[in-house]
């Protein structure tokens, strides 16, 4: 792509191109030139890749201020947002005590929440879809009750935890928990059903043990499918803890959204909603950039 | 039990039943292989002969009758019969070097140091010309080459018995002969006891001391032994022409098309 690119230019300026004789391709290498033009596909697929929602974005902005620039408008427009947070904007990190906090208290405060309830989640999910993978009985025993508990949206777990923990900080674990072990068990067992045979009689011919098997062939031939699991469930989890929040207080970027419409800061309000859709867009990349570093080479044949 | 063969199939008879079907795939199977002997299994699809390797490998366990090696029954897997599985079956997130010493670390990780099973890894992967791409992973080299690590991992186990299940059939006809080379070399270095499943008469004409044709199913059982009569080392160049290995290729083409002719439900 690039080498025919850098040789094009010349016969183009030249007039009418000819059809490429192999002689005049030969007879251009200036060094200055070939660097520019090396560049410039590179240049233009980043444009390509970065324009289009950048445009929208700007459209979408410059949309909402018509919609919303006009005196009496019920939300406020955009350059209204900026100007009534400029302050909580430029400075995350302020903290007057109580739930007056900058941003970054609140998203640190819920992201470590959702770190302890994920991690669990992810330790509990990954051992039961093993367990469910690999034993036909504790398939046939516990896939309809996962099936009929997935389907329990996470805020319905929350009363019943409060009064089982008598304490909003576990309870809030706790649905971070419920809410994303399932899509890790049912993709953990699904790649553990799915790992080839071949490699279990490999596993046999050599003679692994229950515990090699599992670290050497069960792990790594399921790690694809664990983190398709873990993205869903990392996922769920942050749409989870808003919601949560909201009902148990407290600082948590839930809470703090919750707390602006109940003082009417309407601007609040957005620039949170802002930060929510990015930190989680930032969980499912991260998660999704580690899984393909753990999985490289894994799914190839 | 001084006199007893090397390697035996006892009246091998395998009945797989799924739901309230059976279907009987061998049946009395009776075969003896001496130490150092290359043995081809050959018959037409579906005639149970992976099932006969995998029963000798002790991935199944046969309804009748009973495998022995050198006296002992054959009841379970073990690195005694490594195989070179059909499709490579190398693991993916594992590199050439990887495959190998997975085998060789859990097989002699009591009897050899950390620096005798590298060499040992190293020795092997030099034996099928695979050393200089030690770090690559399976699905950055060639077909061939992938079964060149399935085979230097079987090798490395040591095996009493090496199983060879159409190791060659899914690879291209150059690359095929390539390996086969590579093979017959390995055989006249190591003096391995080879089963080698085929359905490439030529192969198994250029490789074995004796061909052993497979009936069709079900119930198949062995039709006919063949003795290869021609002096190793072999060249395939050589054989050509060669009035034995004509005679041989033709025993076991007569043996395939005339009288065991494949029903029609297959072609």
């Amino acid at each position: 792509m690039t080498r025919t690119a850098h040789a094009l230019p010349a016969p183009a300026a030249a007039g009418h191109a000819v059809d490429a004789p192999s002689a005049t391709i030969v007879a251009l290498p200036a060094r200055h030139v070939r660097l520019a033009t090396r560049l410039a596909p590179a240049l233009s697929s980043l444009a390509a890749r970065t324009l289009p929602p950048l445009i929208v974005l700007v459209a979408a902005l410059v949309g909402w201020e018509l919609l919303c620039g006009h005196p009496g408008a019920r939300l406020p427009a955009p350059s209204k947002v900026v100007a009534d947070t400029w302050d909580f904007i430029v400075d995350p990190f302020y903290d007057n005590g109580g739930i007056d906090k900058g941003a970054f208290w609140h998203i640190a405060r819920s992201l470590s929440r959702v770190a302890v309830g994920f991690s669990i989640a992810a330790v509990v999910g990954i051992a039961l879809g093993v367990l469910v993978g690999q034993s036909v009985w504790a398939m046939r025993g516990l896939d309809p009750l996962f099936q009929v508990l997935r389907t329990i949206p996470p805020l319905a777990w929350l009363p019943l935890s409060l009064a089982g923990f008598r304490d909003s900080g576990p309870s809030a674990i706790f649905v971070i928990f419920i809410t994303s072990v399932w899509p890790i068990i049912i993709n953990t067992s699904v790649g553990v059903r799915n790992i080839p045979q071949d490699y279990r009689d490999v596993a046999a011919v050599i003679c692994l043990s229950w515990w090699e098997v599992f670290v050497k062939i069960t792990l790594p031939a399921t790690v694809p499918y664990i983190f398709t699991g873990l993205r869903i469930g990392v996922g769920l989890s942050w749409l989870a803890i808003i919601a949560a929040e909201m009902l148990i207080g407290g600082v948590g970027i839930g809470f703090f959204i919750w707390d602006a419409w109940n003082s009417s800061r309407i601007s609040d309000i957005i620039v949170a909603l802002v930060y929510v859709g990015i930190v989680g867009f930032l969980l499912d990349r991260l998660i999704a950039t580690v899984g393909g570093f753990v999985s490289r080479g894994t799914t190839a044949n | 039990m001084s006199t007893a063969p090397y390697l035996r199939f006892q009246q091998i008879g395998m009945t797989f039943s799924r739901g309230g079907t059976s279907s009987e795939v061998l049946r009395d199977v009776d075969l003896k292989i001496d130490r150092g002997e290359f043995v081809s299994v050959i018959g037409h699809s579906g005639c149970g002969k992976s099932t006969l390797l995998n029963i000798l490998g002790g991935l199944l366990k046969s309804t009748t009758g009973e495998v022995f090696l050198e006296g002992d029954v054959v009841d379970a897997p073990g690195p005694d019969r490594a195989i070179v599985f059909q499709n490579h079956s190398l693991l993916p997130w594992l590199t050439v070097y990887g495959n190998v010493a997975i085998a060789v670390d859990k097989v002699s990780g009591k009897t050899r140091s950390k620096a005798e099973r590298h060499d040992w890894v190293m020795h092997n992967l030099d034996l099928v010309q695979m050393a200089q791409a030690r770090d690559k992973r399976p699905n950055e080299v060639s077909g061939g080459m992938k079964q060149r690590v399935g085979i230097a991992r079987a090798l490395a186990m040591e095996p009493k018995v090496l199983l060879m299940d159409e190791p060659f059939g899914a690879l291209d006809a150059l690359t095929r002969a390539h390996l086969q080379d590579s093979v017959m070399d390995i055989h006249a270095r190591l003096g391995n006891t080879v089963m080698m499943i085929t359905h490439d008469v030529d192969e198994a004409v250029l490789l074995s001391d004796r061909i052993v044709m497979m009936t069709n199913g079900p119930a198949a059982t062995i039709g006919e032994v063949l003795a290869i009569d021609l002096p190793r080392p072999r060249r395939r160049l050589d054989l050509a022409t060669n009035a034995e290995y004509v005679r041989c290729r033709a025993a076991v083409l007569e043996f395939l098309y005339a009288r065991h002719r494949l029903p029609a439900r297959a072609a």
